[in-house]
């Protein structure tokens, strides 16, 4: 069962404000995905190897030959808050 | 003798080597040249985490990291892949860190460092693969600051995470174990350990065989051993005044030289770990004879073979071979003259001039070492004189055989040595008398008066033989 205060915690994580109505509503529907995992669950696969990805292949590799970087303005481009060059975000502890 | 380890100190440090001799990041293009470049200038959609960019493995990266696992001895895994580690701090826009999880690279090695009572062996838990996030500056102090500046040149650049056993008994051994790392990664030529944030630290402390505690935010092997001495010490005061130790983070403030607790309000489950679908698995176990072959003699193997080879004794061979440049120095050095004679020049007197001066081995040539070594096992100049060409060579630069001229250091011959002898005799009766009475001093006094007589430039032991043969007479 996944109880109110898992929820905000779980919206502190993804940095989501979420308030005391919202949390409710949230917990009753993550716990009926999680019903959802359960029936899931009853399958049996003890004899089934794990899937790591959904493409079946392995090994994709680039050489280490340099290319070109972004013009530093157009990295700055999508924010109003830089600084000599710099992003600029609020005070971070 | 064993050490005791008297307050059941364990030290397990997590190192986070950058590959920094790659020539692009762990999963895009960019160079990794950026180290004097403005601010954002070597990003690109990937590595800035725009949406619609995909990853793609540098498969030299993956090389280096196999060629590392199997230096520290490690076993490398069958199949491995990239997990994203997610949190919410802005060093890395995407949100995650690509990082490995349950199927490190490497796992399981161990090496060897000179510890508190002689060789001990510290396991190796894992190395894997991860990106390094990018840099924060804070604008002004810690607590005041305004705000922080971002630079995401860093960001994406292949970091190998080498964690060890808690297997280090003080800070000493945990300073050793850094070195030893450190020699290793610059005998694999794949780092340059001399830029900044090439290797950076963190450590698991706890005394008593208790709780630990980590230690974040060391950024030189000097402030490891510092911040663990301190936290050691902190521990300690704590547990006598009747308080506990409980699991916790702590930040290691180097100017100040203290550890100061840090508020995390997440755990493990919180990084909710998940495989990184815009990457694919990787198989490289195949890849490791291959890789073996590209593996050079390590520092032990090394110092092995000098003692064999050269007949050295243990200490000089430990001496040189800790840094590749050094050891390549004197096999050069060894090929031209004694090879003994080499190892106390190159070891005890050529790196002791050179730490004096914070200097490295480049700031010498195997040249004028050896035109030293000549000079002085030639018996042409005394050793102290060659002592101070090395010093004169590093301080102002010239040739030693200019040296030797300009400052007349050629060995006096044997005869003026007799004859200054005889006059220091002659001159001397009262201190002859004392001598002859018993007075071993007066000795001193008397060979004093005969490197005078020959302005220093006699070998003082042989003056003092001759000297003594000639009272003996």
């Amino acid at each position: 069962m996944i109880t109110k205060e898992e929820v905000e915690h779980v919206g502190w994580l993804a940095r989501i404000e979420i308030d005391a109505k919202q949390s409710d509503a949230y917990a009753v529907k993550l716990n009926s995905v999680l019903d959802y995992f359960g029936q899931l669950d009853e399958v049996d696969t003890e004899n089934v190897p794990p899937t790591y990805h959904v493409a079946d292949i392995v090994n994709v590799f680039r050489k280490d030959v340099v290319q070109e970087s972004m013009p530093q303005e157009d990295v700055l481009a999508n924010t109003e808050n830089k600084q000599e060059g710099n992003f600029k975000a609020p005070r971070i502890m | 003798m064993v050490y005791e380890n008297p307050d059941g100190v364990r030290i397990g440090l997590e190192v986070h080597v950058q590959l920094n001799k790659l020539n692009t990041k762990l999963f895009c293009g960019c160079s990794t040249n950026y180290h004097d470049s403005e601010p954002n200038t070597h990003v690109c959609p990937v590595c800035l985490g725009l949406p619609g960019s995909l990853p793609v493995i540098n498969e030299k990266a993956v090389e280096f990291a196999i060629k590392i696992g199997l230096a520290l001895n490690c076993n490398i895994v069958e199949q491995t892949q990239f997990h994203r580690k997610n949190y919410y701090y802005p060093d890395l826009p995407k949100g995650f860190q690509t990082t490995q999880y349950d199927f490190p690279i490497a796992g399981e090695g161990k090496i060897v460092i000179e510890g508190e009572d002689g060789e001990r062996v510290i396991r190796i838990t894992r190395a894997h693969m991860e990106e390094d996030p990018g840099r924060l500056q804070h604008m002004g102090s810690i607590d005041k600051s305004k705000g922080t500046l971002i630079n995401y040149n860093r960001s994406g650049m292949t970091l190998i995470e080498i964690v060890s056993e808690p297997d280090m008994r003080s800070p000493k051994e945990a300073r050793r174990y850094l070195d030893k790392l450190r020699s290793i990664l610059d005998y694999l030529d794949v780092f340059d350990g001399d830029l900044e944030g090439a290797m950076r630290v963190d450590a698991n402390v706890s005394v008593y065989m208790g709780e630990r505690v980590e230690v974040k935010n060391i950024s030189s092997f000097k402030g490891a051993e510092r911040a663990l001495l301190y936290e050691i010490m902190r521990q300690k005061n704590h547990i006598r005044r009747g308080g506990e130790i409980t699991l916790e983070t702590r930040h290691f403030d180097e100017a100040r030289g203290v550890t100061l607790s840090m508020r995390t309000k997440e755990t493990e489950n919180d990084y909710r770990y998940f495989p990184e679908p815009d990457l694919v698995p990787l198989r490289v176990a195949d890849w490791v004879p291959e890789v073996l072959k590209t593996l050079p003699e390590l520092p032990d193997a090394k110092r092995d073979r000098f003692i064999k080879e050269y007949g050295i004794i243990d200490m000089h061979a430990r001496a040189l071979t800790t840094e590749i440049k050094v050891a390549n120095f004197y096999e050069e050095v060894a090929s031209k003259v004694d090879p003994k004679a080499a190892a106390v020049w190159v070891a005890d007197i050529l790196k002791g001039e050179l730490n004096y001066r914070d200097l490295n081995v480049d700031a010498f040539t195997v040249e004028d070492i050896v035109s030293v070594i000549e000079l002085v096992t030639s018996n042409k100049i005394t050793e102290q004189s060659g002592v101070e060409i090395i010093r004169a060579v590093l301080d102002n630069g010239g040739k030693p055989q200019d040296i030797v001229k300009e400052k007349g250091l050629l060995k006096v011959e044997d005869d003026i040595v007799a004859k200054a002898v005889e006059e220091a005799i002659a001159e001397n009766p009262e201190a002859v008398a004392d001598y002859r009475a018993g007075k071993e001093k007066s000795l001193n006094f008397i060979v004093g008066k005969v490197m005078q007589k020959t302005k220093g430039r006699a070998d003082a032991r042989e003056a003092r033989e001759k000297l003594l043969a000639k009272l003996d007479e």
